[in-house]
């Protein structure tokens, strides 16, 4: 009686975490793999990952930073078998950089500085399409889920100094994008 | 404006510090663009799609397939089994019979034999004995 009533307590918990953290986790997944359909679901494996071990969640990092560190692990996988499976399946639903730049807000913009402002805005998605997987992983949790250094460290299993480092050669990455475009204009 | 602008977001590296405000604006931009994408792509009604059930019709069929291949196969291969066993039966049934034969010839020609010998060895009927008398004669003679 008592241990059901502790289940369904767990479980109440659980369902309140999914609710509040399932937008920055599909969120994170999304801008990873620029791909909705594979977004949902990695963000579904992640949360049925995550509930199959809930109770194995001591609280000793946010549940946050538990649930990215299993977003960023089952999108590891993804790729891994993905690589081997080359050969099987070529094909990519990622949208292109444009599309996925067409998503910002027009905002009280003119229409020339919204142009301007979606091109930037291209540009840091090719940016971080060349990033390597961990500068990628570093980059979006600072820059679009605005972790700190120390909630990156956590999610990644790297020190704090790496992750800087990771960060400063990503920001290298995108003034050189921007750079590139400039001499081309 | 957005966190990047108002500087609100807690520890930052050094080198984010010095961010140029031009990449500062597109990080921020980036990020707006990211955050209206996802919530879009949340709030739409998801579309229920059926691999799996697909997957399985596929496996179901591939299955059926199978079993009426291997119920094909292995009842032909039953079959030929069974045709090689009734010959098998059928020349060791014609083997057995034709031993026996050979075994009975012999008996047949000794007892043929025996009854040659008895007729020969039987009296001459009295009308041949003229025919006896000259024939012991003539070997008497030598001719």
């Amino acid at each position: 009686m008592v241990k059901a009533a502790a289940e369904e307590i767990a479980a109440q918990d659980f369902d309140s975490i999914v609710a509040s953290h399932r937008p920055q986790i599909f969120r994170f997944l999304l801008a990873s793999t620029r791909d909705v359909d594979l977004a949902e679901t990695l963000t579904q494996d992640c949360f049925l990952k995550a509930h199959r071990n809930w109770s194995g969640f001591r609280g000793e990092s946010s549940a946050l930073t538990w649930l990215m560190r299993i977003a960023i692990n089952l999108q590891k996988d993804h790729w891994r078998n993905r690589r081997l499976q080359f050969w099987r399946h070529a094909r990519t639903n990622s949208v292109d950089l444009d599309e996925a730049s067409d998503w910002l807000p027009s905002g009280e913009r003119t229409v020339e500085q919204q142009l301007l402002a979606k091109e930037k805005v291209a540009q840091v998605w090719r940016a971080v399409e060349n990033l390597s997987e961990r500068q990628r992983s570093v980059f979006l949790l600072r820059y679009v889920e605005e972790l700190e250094l120390k909630e990156i460290a956590e999610t990644t299993g790297m020190g704090e100094g790496t992750v800087k480092a990771h960060l400063s050669r990503a920001l290298a990455r995108v003034r050189k994008e921007f750079g590139n475009n400039r001499e081309q204009d | 404006m957005n966190h990047w602008d108002e500087n609100a977001m807690g520890i930052r590296s050094d080198e984010e510090e010095r961010l140029e405000p031009e990449l500062r604006e597109a990080l921020g931009n980036f990020k707006a663009s990211v955050d209206a994408w996802s919530e879009t792509m949340l709030s739409r009604p998801r579309q229920v799609k059926a691999p799996t059930r697909a997957s399985w019709n596929s496996l179901t069929k591939w299955a059926l397939g199978s079993l009426v291949f291997a119920g094909t196969v292995s009842g032909g291969i039953y079959e030929n089994h069974r045709q090689q066993e009734a010959v098998k039966i059928e020349a060791a049934r014609i083997e057995d019979h034709q031993r026996e034969l050979a075994a009975q010839h012999p008996k047949d020609e000794e007892d043929l034999m025996a009854k040659v010998d008895s007729d020969v060895a039987r009296e001459v009927p009295s009308a041949l004995e003229p025919m006896a008398s000259l024939m012991e004669e003539s070997e008497n003679t030598g001719n």
